[in-house]
């Protein structure tokens, strides 16, 4: 299970950090929700990973909190995927908002090179 | 504490602005004058509030109690609620905060405010993230606050619209969410190797790491360094900041002025309580990379400013030297004796939010055909005419009253900015200078290039703010001189007399940094006032 996720949290990284240097905007986003796929799957695996240890107590009366996994990277996350993607929207408004104004979707507005 | 209530008051400079912003959604964007006069008296009371927080400090602080004061949030016990902490620093950051977003707010009532819809509300969230990012006491929560401060700032950075702006934001809102990613992923490092994001509480726990733990909690710090510097404008990660400032509208911009100090605040917070002589390893962890970093942000800005061909961008690069000029300082000093350095952030960041305001006002005789007034190029380095027309009339001319009063404004502001005496910015940066050549028994050769660098920028500012002074404001123009609103005038010239006042009362406000540079050193009490902060059970709930 961490080698998938290492895998993936690697070519989820990779693939965002080249899409963001890409000259047209509508790859930049893409390589920043991409971005923020693997820093998601990064905070959450900051909990450990584990496998049947529910992150919330029950009613019953806790003994051992090893049984437990960490709520709080999830509550994290939660937090992290909510902000990014108010940011991926934001973003969405700008590009398009830039491509109205100067009729190319290069980054720097200028479709000459 | 007197009374309850005062305890209170610590969260108020974050709910008011909140609460008046939703508020402020409600309304019709028609109703301007109860939209202006709500977001007016929100900003007069989150100032008499920081006031009232910093006067408390100072009351406690005289006696030489730690004047840390906590508020836990919820009522949960500090290392598992999240707190706030107002202390000497935050204060100081808060009532700074307080009086550039007031006066940048009523320059905007002149005409900004009706550029584009929902103003008044972004200002005002860009405030409570700011006052957010100054007072709480806890890593995520800072992030949280950043993000908001951020995402209110590209609301008020595209405001006016119009290609320039929106292409500036593009980057600006690429960047910063590039930056908030490394933020994320600083903060995640460090709680997978702590368990924890309480800052007092991380100041326990880190001097225990060890081993492989502690590699990874230092990559966890340097990628959450990245995402500050980048904040404060480092180089190299500060190309955007000048053509980003430059696009806004001047109140924002006025306000970005002290964003780019969010980033040198969130620096000094967490590096000098977790990272202190006391911790034990690598205590200079980082100092090197702020004082070269530093430097060269310093050298980047000083040729900027000689090189740029908007007033806007002088500003710009202003920001950039300020910045650099408060990193290689932190970094030569090893935060110790920072008590010149917090002068010198609180008068550069008041003077750079003036000119700010200021200089749409002074070019506007020469932009006012054009309606992109603050990207018109300002300089014409070709002499147009003004050589070959008689100049014999030009011994009589009376200087009109508004150029007279913007020339001594713009005067003021270059050498506050350049810190030439007698203003607070000499005071400043002589006090920087003594203290860097007082370091030790001897002074280290980046040590001296930074001293002369520093110098050097002083005078490239004020090379490149005169050629501006004279292009605008001596040189004989036909175009009329359009009014300058009192609304205008007012703010500029408050933020002026505070600088004047800084440098008329500097030793009581430099006793002020004194005490808050022996308390950022004082992490003990620190980590003493948050972690053994009393729960009120017994009282209502917050």
């Amino acid at each position: 299970m961490e080698l998938v996720l290492a895998l993936g949290i690697g070519v989820f990284t990779s693939a965002g950090t080249w899409l963001i240097l890409r000259p047209r905007t509508f790859q930049v986003i893409l390589g920043l929700s991409l971005l923020s796929y693997a820093v998601n799957l990064f905070i959450y695996a900051m909990g450990r990973l584990r496998v049947d240890a529910p992150p919330v107590v029950g009613s019953e009366p806790v003994t051992d909190f090893a049984r437990y996994a960490d709520p709080l990277p999830q509550a994290l996350v939660l937090t992290a995927i909510v902000i990014s993607f108010a940011m991926t929207a934001l973003l969405l408004v700008v590009l398009i908002a830039a491509h109205g104004l100067t009729g190319t979707d290069k980054v720097d507005g200028d479709d000459s090179q | 504490m007197t009374s309850d209530w005062l305890n209170h008051l610590i969260i108020a400079p974050i709910l008011l602005p909140l609460v008046a912003s939703a508020l402020l959604l409600l309304l019709d964007e028609r109703r301007r004058l109860a939209k202006n006069a709500i977001a007016l008296a929100t900003l007069v009371a989150v100032l008499v509030v920081s006031v009232t927080l910093l006067l408390q400090t100072v009351r406690v602080g005289i006696s030489g109690d730690s004047a840390t004061r906590v508020y836990l949030i919820g009522d949960w016990a500090a290392p598992f609620g999240i707190v706030l902490v107002a202390d000497w620093l935050s204060d100081l950051m808060l009532v700074l905060t307080a009086v550039i977003a007031l006066a940048a707010f009523v320059y905007a009532l002149a005409r900004w405010d009706r550029a584009g819809p929902r103003f008044q509300a972004l200002f005002l969230l860009q405030i409570m993230g700011l006052n957010g990012a100054f007072l709480t006491g806890d890593l995520f929560n800072l992030f949280v606050f950043f993000e908001i401060l951020l995402a209110a700032s590209y609301g008020l950075l595209l405001h006016g619209s119009g290609a320039e702006r929106i292409k500036a934001g593009l980057h600006y809102v690429a960047i910063n969410v590039g930056a908030s990613l490394l933020f994320l992923i600083g903060v995640a490092l460090i709680y997978g190797v702590t368990g924890t994001l309480n800052m007092a509480d991380l100041g326990t726990i880190i001097p225990g790491v060890a081993g492989g733990d502690l590699a990874l909690l230092q990559s966890g710090f340097a990628v959450l360094g990245i995402a500050f510097l980048l904040k404060a404008g480092m180089w190299p990660l500060g190309f955007w900041l000048p053509r980003t400032y430059a696009a806004a509208v001047p109140p924002a911009a006025a306000v970005f002025a002290l964003l780019s100090k969010v980033g040198i605040y969130a620096l000094l917070r967490v590096y000098l309580l977790l990272f202190g002589s006391e911790v034990g390893w690598e205590g200079n962890f980082g100092e090197e990379w702020l004082l070269f970093g530093g430097i060269a942000t310093v050298a980047y800005g000083t040729i900027g400013v000689l090189a740029a061909q908007t007033l806007s961008r002088v500003a710009g690069f202003c920001v950039i030297i300020s910045s650099g000029t408060l990193l290689a300082s932190i970094g030569a000093s090893e935060g110790t004796s920072l008590s010149p350095i917090l002068f010198y952030m609180v008068s550069s960041t008041l003077g750079l939010s003036a000119f700010y305001l200021l200089l749409e006002l002074v070019e506007r005789r020469e932009a006012e055909a054009s309606v992109q007034a603050i990207v018109e190029p300002v300089f014409d380095d070709e002499y147009t005419g003004t050589i070959s027309e008689p100049d014999a009339e030009e011994v009589g001319i009376v200087i009109p009253a508004t150029i007279a009063l913007l020339g001594g404004a713009f005067a003021f502001c270059a050498l506050l900015l350049a810190g030439l005496p007698p203003l607070s910015g000499f005071i400043a940066k002589f006090a920087i200078i003594h203290n860097l050549l007082n370091l030790g028994p001897e002074v280290s050769a980046p040590v001296w290039a930074f001293v002369f660098l520093l110098i050097g920028s002083g005078l490239a500012i004020l090379v490149a703010t005169t050629r501006a002074g004279i292009d605008l404001l001596w040189e004989p123009s036909d175009k009329p001189q359009p009014p300058l609103r009192v609304a205008e005038a007012v703010p500029v010239g408050a933020l002026l007399a505070i600088c004047l006042g800084l440098m008329i009362f500097a030793s009581p406000v430099m006793r002020y940094m004194e005490r808050t540079s022996i308390s950022l050193q004082d992490r003990q009490g620190y980590i003493n006032a948050v972690l053994g902060a009393q729960r009120n059970t017994a009282e209502s709930p917050p």
